[in-house]
This record gives C-alpha cells, structure tokens and sequence, in this order.
C-alpha cells in the first residue's frame, strides 16, 4: 500500500502530461457560432457601401420576409469563392443583403463589378461594430434573419454548392 | 547562422493566414481614454477577452484587424459609462464564455477553482503528519 502512494505523485504527473499533449494536439475551436440564433438582430444602422446604392439597417430586416445577409469583404478571398454560389441563390429568388466589413466604396464596387453583385442593400460597417453585434468572427458569413427580424441561421465560412442547398433549406424553414 | 538565408527566405514567402483590409484603425484601437482610471479599466478588460480570429492571444496583445476593433469597441463602451462587467457580458452573450479569459464560478467551472484550495488543504495534512513524526 505504501509503495502504491510513493508512485501516486509520479502517476497523476504522466497523466497531466498526457492530458496537456493530447490538448496541444486537438485542432483549435475552428468556428464559432454565434449565441444570438433564436433572437432578434441587433438595432444597427449602417451607411451605403456603394455610393448610389441603399446602406442596411436593422429596421430593413423586419417585416421584408425572411432574407440571408452576407457579411463580406472585397479584401476577403474566400469571398471571391462563394461569389458565384450567392449568384445561384440570387437568381432562385433568395433576397441576399450584405454587410461590407472594414471595406472603401471603390473596392466594393470593384469586387462586385468583377464577381456579381447578387445583393440588394449593401451597409458599410467600417469598424466592424455591427459584426461584432452580430457575434460573426469573421468573413465571409451568412445570416438568416426571418419576417420578424430574428436570426434563425448562421454559417460560417464560404459557401460552395453543399452549403447553397443547406441555406436554402434554412431559408425556406425560416419562412 | 548558414541558416539565416534560409529562414529570409522562408518569412519572405510566409502570407499571413487572415486576409487584412487596408483602412486604417478605428480610432479607439491604438488610443488610450484621455481619462486615465477608464483607460486602466479597459486595459485590464481587454487583456482578459479572447481575439476572435487568432484564438490564442487577448484583444491587448493582438495586431489583428479585428483585435483592433474590438480594443476599439471596448474603449468607446467604457468611455460612454459602461462598466467593464458590462462589456464583457455584452461579449459573452454574443460568442459565449469562450471569448473570456476569466472563467465564472460555474457547475462547469468550480472544480477549478476548488482544486487549488483541496491541494493546499491536503498538503498542509501531509506535512502535519510528516512533523508530527520528527517530533517524536
């Protein structure tokens, strides 16, 4: 009995330091969903992105049915890659606003005219205040915010064909 | 040193791993408050909240765009009045408990806070038992 107690402290030592580099293995948290599913969006009110075109408010997305909003950047590359995708849900009839992150008039109007342009108000969040608001982490992400202006869905990363299908099956749910 | 061509080399095709915009910061990122008490309370705030996109290193200590918002986003807050509880949780109602470095008191959280105190508890037992036996 002892003899086990004098190997006790060795024991509980390997076992910490087997813990510690199975830990230091484990991928870190890779996304990060925000908490605020199920509740209502915000109160934001955000400038024109583009000059000429209208900027995105919180009040835009109540009552207007359910809509995606894309949080994108033109300094963003993945999301030149789900440009495309967001064109396809566009053109199923998917209403897409978007939220311009830490971006310059002219850039986002360069990357639109360059990528398409699948969406309707387009808001400037310059200080990434309204993402931050929103518990988005990064771009690109996508938001369903359903009629009554509760977020219903949030994907992270940028869509490609798998991802269209899953938003558009949130989309209709949110309806 | 033969490597130090190497490593050259190595950082000069090295991308960061996050894309970074090209405005400049918002203007509470690298700022202090001009009221030196606010700006202490929203130093400590910001070493004890998580950097959403580099994981590893608190809002004070990271050169990500987005580190600077949030330094940004906790200055103004605590300038306009909030507390540093109150920022914190606005945070932690967004992105959960994971974006604080400070772990609550919680039915998750309390063996950590109590492991310490059984140890001290229990080593302070061994220790009389090992006295104990010297005096005799």
């Amino acid at each position: 009995m002892r003899r086990l107690i004098l190997w006790l402290p060795l024991a509980i030592f390997v076992g910490f330091i087997l813990v510690v580099a199975f830990g230091l293995q484990r991928p870190p948290q890779a996304t990060l969903q925000s908490r605020l599913i199920g509740k209502p969006v915000p109160d934001f009110a955000l400038p024109a992105a583009v000059t000429g075109r209208e900027g995105l408010a919180s009040a835009d997305l109540k009552g207007r049915g359910p809509r995606l909003v894309n949080i994108f950047a033109s300094w963003c590359v993945p999301c030149i890659a789900e440009a495309p995708y967001l064109m396809q849900m566009k053109a199923r009839g998917i209403p897409i606003d978007a939220i311009a992150v830490r971006d310059k008039p002219e850039d986002i109007a360069r990357f639109l005219g360059q990528h398409g342009d699948p969406f309707q108000r387009i808001g400037a969040d310059r200080d990434s205040r309204v993402q931050l608001a929103l518990g988005s982490a990064g771009v690109p992400e996508t938001f369903i915010v359903d009629d009554q202006g509760i977020i219903r869905y949030h994907h992270i990363g940028g869509i490609g064909p798998a991802q269209v299908e899953e938003l558009v099956h949130a989309y209709e749910a949110a309806k | 040193m033969r490597s130090a061509p190497i490593v050259a080399v190595l950082l000069l095709r090295a991308t960061p791993l996050v894309a970074q915009s090209d405005l400049p910061p918002a203007p509470y990122a690298d700022t202090q408050i001009a009221d030196p008490a606010k700006e202490a309370e929203a130093k400590a705030l910001m070493e004890t909240l998580r950097c959403l996109v580099c994981q590893g290193q608190s809002i004070a200590d990271s050169d990500a765009d987005m580190a600077g918002d949030m330094r940004a986003l906790v200055r103004s807050r605590i300038a306009a009045g909030e507390s540093a509880d109150e920022v914190r949780a606005w945070l932690v109602e967004r992105y959960g408990e994971w974006v604080s470095y400070e772990p609550p008191v919680s039915p998750l959280t309390w063996p950590l806070w109590a492991a310490p105190l059984a140890l001290v508890i229990l080593g302070l037992f061994l220790a009389r038992g090992r006295f104990k036996r010297r005096r005799r």
